[in-house]
């Protein structure tokens, strides 16, 4: 299954993210906003960090987990590629997310995402497990 | 995407409006100005959607208004002007600014003409790009201790002059002279000023840029003169906003203010529009954030000033006085203000919302510069790095508009349809056939601002002047530009 592609946007970047269950969801909408900000690709991970986030609903949820990993990623510097759910519930999701830190990278990066956004938001169920649409502002 | 299937009346030449009769809950008409032309681009994305949604906002007075640069956003569309009554349980949202708060351009002028400039272009390009930092990741040389920053906050571009980031009189050419009051440092988060630290004085990525232009049209010789403009005239633009510290303190009223749409028994079809009474603890902690994020952005910019003024001395080994580098004015384009309006002959006082609109007070407004009183606030509209940009001023005409009025050019193509549009292809050999120096840090940043990724800027500058709602000025073109 195919973890995100990219939709057109004329200011943003839409991207359409699916997963056999939420959690993968969850995981592979994370991937898929690091995956704009900068150049995943061979890159080796060094540091873990754990996540706990809280918020009302699964939608909102989605959002606060990418906002908290957009944080991070400003503030301690770390590009994150690999993502592990541990708990998921309708308030609350654990995860683990994996990376390295800017400073040898910085010529990975591409992309500045200023925020996830809500506009149009809804988690689906398909045939195949859930897809969401997500609208970075950038 | 689903493309507008409502209908659109035809005002006039160039106004339209959304009935609000096209879907329960709007509470005022939509208008949208635009030509005909332009019309069957706004209609194939959302915006107009957007506009039709942001008519449910309690408060909303007049029309929920949108600008011939309209297209796509998040929430509000870009483009998007909205007012709200205060003393009527008006309501302000977070999405009705942005993330990028007080995202905005500022235009400086100098003494040199365009044969003088032309040999230290590249000189004066390679410099700015190495001495402005640009990108993402980027940090700027200014560290202050979070005390510094509280009152940076509350004292925006001033406090940035008074530690050596420019002269004193740049801050009256700048709109509410670089420091809208009000500012509540308390009601900004720990996050925000985390993610704001060390990012004072960098322009950012994306569409922000900074633009070495001369002038090569006048249409206004008057207002041009009272300014100091002239034809040939070299002068530089500065786009840039509020950096990490206003993308965290949209991010964190956004979340906040979805409870407040229960809590207040607001209907809106996007929870990306939620919003809070203007008069309520949470509207109040959200336009003292929002304050301090739009004076952060003023202070950024001042600081990008005062670095492009260092690059220019440096490289013509000249005084900044001998260049005769003057600001001409610094407006926002996303915002909430207060301002007090007349509606239906009666004054209130308003919430007007900007996002990606431009202030534009008419002549003789207490609130613009007494160099500018007789000809109307200055409007700086950036173009796309290829073709042109604009100066303008206020009229009494833009009223209708809450003295509002466009931004830019408004894009037209996804940052992905301009990248495969752009493949094999090399933008900036294409901008230097064209006597167009680029330098940029984002390796795709190029395609995604081609000049066709963007609507044409002299058609929406044809618009705004046509409708009445400002009046032409001066047109530049570019001959360096420094991307994100």
């Amino acid at each position: 299954m195919k973890r995100y592609e990219q939709f057109p946007h004329t200011a943003d970047i839409g991207v359409h993210v699916f997963g056999k269950d939420l959690k993968e969801l969850f995981e592979n909408a994370a991937f898929a906003m690091f995956d704009i900000i900068a150049d995943l690709e061979g890159m080796k991970t060094s540091i873990t960090k754990e996540f706990e986030v809280k918020a009302p609903n699964h939608e909102e949820l989605l959002v606060a987990w990418l906002d908290e990993l957009l944080y991070n990623f400003y503030t301690k510097s770390i590009i994150f590629s690999g993502f592990k759910v541990e708990e998921l519930s309708e308030n609350l999701i654990k995860a683990t997310a994996s990376g390295r830190p800017v400073g040898e990278n910085r010529n990975r990066l591409q992309t500045e995402i200023k925020a996830a956004t809500y506009s149009d938001l809804k988690i689906k169920e398909t045939p195949d497990g859930y897809q969401v649409d997500i609208i970075f502002d950038i | 995407m689903a493309a507008w299937q409502g209908r659109l009346e035809k005002i006039d030449d160039y106004r339209w409006r959304i009935p609000k009769s096209y879907k329960p809950g709007m509470r005022v008409d939509g208008v949208i100005y635009a030509d005909e032309e332009m019309l069957k681009d706004i209609i194939n994305d959302k915006a107009a959607e957007q506009v039709a949604n942001v008519a449910f906002l309690p408060g909303i007075v007049s029309h929920s208004l949108a600008m011939p640069d309209i297209h796509w956003g998040y929430g509000f569309a870009i483009g998007g002007v909205a007012a709200t009554d205060v003393d009527a349980g008006g309501v302000i949202s977070p999405g009705g600014v942005g993330f990028d708060i007080n995202c905005g351009v500022r235009l400086m002028k100098t003494s040199l003409a365009e044969d003088e400039l032309k040999p230290k272009l590249r000189d004066l390009v390679y410099a700015l790009y190495n001495d402005v930092p640009a990108g993402v990741g980027s940090k700027g040389d200014i560290r202050i201790s979070e005390a510094e920053e509280r009152k940076l906050l509350v004292e925006g571009a001033k406090w940035v002059v008074e530690h050596g980031y420019g002269r004193s009189d740049d801050v009256e050419y700048t709109e509410e002279h670089g420091a809208v009051k009000g500012a509540d440092p308390n009601a900004v988060s720990a996050r925000a000023y985390e993610r704001g630290k060390n990012q004072s004085g960098t322009l950012g990525s994306g569409n922000h840029f900074l633009e070495i232009q001369a002038i090569d049209e006048v249409y206004d010789s008057e207002a041009a003169d009272v300014i100091g403009l002239d034809k040939g005239q070299i002068t530089v633009m500065i786009h840039s906003g509020s950096r990490g510290l206003g993308y965290q303190v949209c991010d964190e009223y956004s979340k906040d203010f979805i409870s407040c749409l229960s809590k207040y028994g607001i209907n809106v079809p996007d929870r990306q529009l939620a919003c809070a009474p203007v008069d309520s603890p949470e509207g109040k902690a959200y336009l003292g954030a929002m304050r301090c994020a739009a004076n952060y952005a003023w202070a950024n910019r001042q600081c990008l000033m005062h670095l492009t003024r260092l690059a220019f001395m440096k490289v013509f080994q000249r005084s900044e006085k001998d260049l005769g580098m003057d600001l001409v004015y610094d407006v926002a384009h996303n915002i909430a203000k207060i301002e007090k309006h007349a509606v239906n002959g009666k004054e209130r006082t308003l919430c007007v919302h900007r996002k990606g609109a431009t202030r534009a007070f008419p002549p003789e407004h207490p609130e613009i510069p007494a160099k500018y009183k007789k000809i109307g606030q200055p409007v700086i509209i950036p173009g796309d790095m290829g073709r042109n940009s604009y100066l303008l001023v206020g009229t009494r005409k833009a009223e209708e508009t809450f003295f509002s009025t466009c931004h830019g050019a408004g894009r037209l193509m996804s940052r992905s349809a301009a990248i495969s549009k752009c493949r094999g292809r090399s933008i900036s050999r294409e901008l230097e056939s064209k006597g167009i120096i680029v330098k940029s840090s984002g390796r795709e940043t190029l395609a995604e601002e081609a000049p066709e990724a963007y609507k044409n800027v002299n058609e929406v500058v044809g618009v705004v002047h046509g409708a009445g709602i400002s009046k032409r000025v001066c047109r530049m073109k570019p001959l360096g530009v420094i991307k994100g």
